[in-house]
């Protein structure tokens, strides 16, 4: 599935619930699903700084395709993580930087995107794009 | 006994001061707004709000410059508000009174210009605690630039109090002045301020306040506390943004070079040399916040009309109520148990982040902070990322506090 209907998906998901309760809760649980980070990854090294919750991310670059593993000890972004990784994941550094998340404006959480909100997730936006940026360097290098 | 005008206080009743905040009668997310955020912000009641428009509408010019009516209007005002503020902290005179954007601000400015005056020597001490807000700790990180003042830092019991024998320890030649808090934004502790005055004086050591948490809480006499600065921030008492006050006794203010140069703050200038005028104007460069210094004289008056022990013993009264009710919670941890303690109460539960506690009763349109406060050494000390927090003002209610309760309640059940 490309970006564009991965997001479209989430937004149709997210149309069952009917208030925020509901909607929280669906986050939650997805943040539960999302598989554990290896300890080696739940350290400084790829934390991002924000000032309410802490986020670790890393990605790996395999046949051209990025794929991002990431935590956060706040349940309600390890499920916006989910849904970050959900969409991004698996994809060529292009699609991903032609691609901004819209979704989350979408559902009506774009709030938690917010700069100033400093939650961690406008950070783990923002480095999966630079992840897509040095991966498309390296890959344009080699080629 | 007969009483003056003056001394009759209105009789303070939480149902008629709520309808003096027009803030608290919005809705938020569909719900009544709980506003339980007093220690970042305070909401300003419609006297305040009043005098900021009609500042704006009717009598705005600048002032110190103008002989035209209202520039003089404009500067009576302003220096009125100083007065206001002079009385209110009981300082001696007006001149030792300086408006400035807030407690940073007036840190900065004493951090700033002690350092010129060459007070500070690379290498001379600060005493803080570990308790301080970052603005009590930075702007001496870097008041010497390259050359460093070395902080001291008091460290604090597991209930949140200030270790008063490691303080005494502390004190050595090369400290230099102690600088402390008066209330924690974080905890909620009182310090003995007057003792921690006490301690360094007899060594000959000034004390500078930061008294953000405090002011809003209690009558504060300088005089009495014997202070040598004593700084704060209008919008923490009910006042507008971007005011603040720094007091500092007159032979150090006097002693201290002038923060910012710019207009207002001079008496001659040529290319060669400037000399300054005298205090307070001296601290005061370029056009000050005129509109927020009368918001915050509006923001005294208000205050005025009541005792303020009976606003004080009313947040008492909901502190008291606060921490009962929240330790019914299971798995709920209240960090700051000081015996002196005011109405800021940081808590933990088991297992849920503070930021999903924040954003989960946000929906139900329940404010409280999350997060570290600016205090993240605090944080460090306690082995926490983060701390929720609700911080009462005498406009909040019980009943605001067991929505609160409601709130977490369902928290823990969205956690289970």
């Amino acid at each position: 599935m490309t970006i564009h209907e991965l997001q479209e998906n989430i937004v149709k998901e997210f149309e069952q619930y009917g208030d925020w309760e509901e909607r929280y809760k669906h986050i939650i649980n997805l943040g539960r699903a999302l598989p554990a980070i290896g300890e080696s990854i739940r350290t400084e090294k790829y934390k991002l700084s924000g000032c309410q919750s802490q986020v670790w991310i890393n990605a790996k670059l395999d046949e051209g395709k990025i794929f991002f593993e990431a935590d956060s000890d706040a349940a309600i972004v390890k499920g916006l993580i989910a849904l970050l990784i959900k969409v991004y994941s698996g994809h060529t550094p292009d699609e991903i930087l032609y691609n901004p998340p819209y979704f989350l404006k979408d559902i009506g959480i774009d709030k938690h995107l917010s700069p100033t909100r400093k939650n961690g997730l406008g950070a783990m936006m923002k480095q999966i794009q630079m992840y897509a940026v040095a991966f498309r360097t390296m890959l344009n290098k080699v080629n | 006994m007969i009483n003056t005008i003056q001394d009759v206080k209105k009789k303070f009743d939480v149902e008629d001061v709520r309808k003096d905040f027009p803030i608290l009668q919005r809705a938020v997310n569909g719900s009544e707004l709980v506003y339980l955020d007093n220690a970042a912000t305070t909401q300003k009641p419609q006297a305040v709000i009043d005098a900021l428009t009609h500042y704006y509408t009717y009598d705005n010019a600048n002032i110190h410059r103008g002989l035209y009516f209202l520039s003089e209007f404009a500067t009576e005002q302003y220096e009125n508000a100083r007065l206001k503020v002079k009385e209110f902290i009981n300082a001696i005179s007006a001149s030792e009174i300086i408006f400035v954007r807030g407690t940073t601000e007036a840190i900065n400015l004493v951090a700033t210009s002690l350092w010129r005056e060459k007070y500070f020597n690379e290498g001379d001490e600060v005493i803080i605690s570990n308790m301080e807000h970052h603005a009590n700790i930075v702007p001496w990180q870097i008041a010497g630039g390259r050359k460093k003042i070395n902080l001291k830092v008091i460290p604090i019991t597991d209930d949140g109090e200030l270790d008063l024998n490691a303080y005494e320890s502390l004190i050595n030649e090369k400290t230099k002045l102690v600088s402390i808090v008066h209330i924690s934004n974080s905890l909620g502790t009182i310090n003995p301020i007057k003792k921690i005055v006490d301690i360094a004086h007899s060594k000959k050591i000034p004390v500078l306040i930061d008294g953000a948490q405090a002011i809003p809480h209690f009558k504060v006499d300088v005089q009495e506390l014997d202070a040598d600065f004593y700084a704060f921030s209008g919008h923490k008492i009910f006042g507008p943004t971007g005011i603040g006050v720094l007091y500092g006794k007159t032979e150090l203010l006097e002693m201290m070079p002038p923060y910012q140069g710019g207009g207002d703050m001079i008496r001659t200038v040529t290319f060669e040399k400037t000399t300054f005028d005298d205090l307070p104007r001296k601290f005061e460069a370029g056009t000050p916040n005129i509109a927020g210094a009368i918001g915050l004289g509006a923001a005294i008056d208000y205050l005025n009309q009541f005792d303020r022990n009976d606003l004080c013993n009313y947040e008492n009264e909901l502190l008291n109520y606060a921490t009962a009710r929240l330790l019914e919670i299971d798995g709920l941890k209240i960090i700051g148990n000081a015996k002196e303690k005011a109405s800021v109460i940081s808590f933990v539960i088991d297992g849920i982040h503070p930021y999903d506690i924040g954003t989960i009763i946000d929906t139900d349109g329940i404010a409280i902070r999350t997060g570290h406060h600016c205090t993240q050494p605090i944080m460090n000390r306690y082995n926490l990322p983060a701390t929720a927090r609700a911080s009462l003002s005498f406009y909040n209610t019980k009943s605001e506090i067991d929505k609160l309760i409601v709130g977490l309640q369902k928290v823990k059940k969205m956690f289970a």
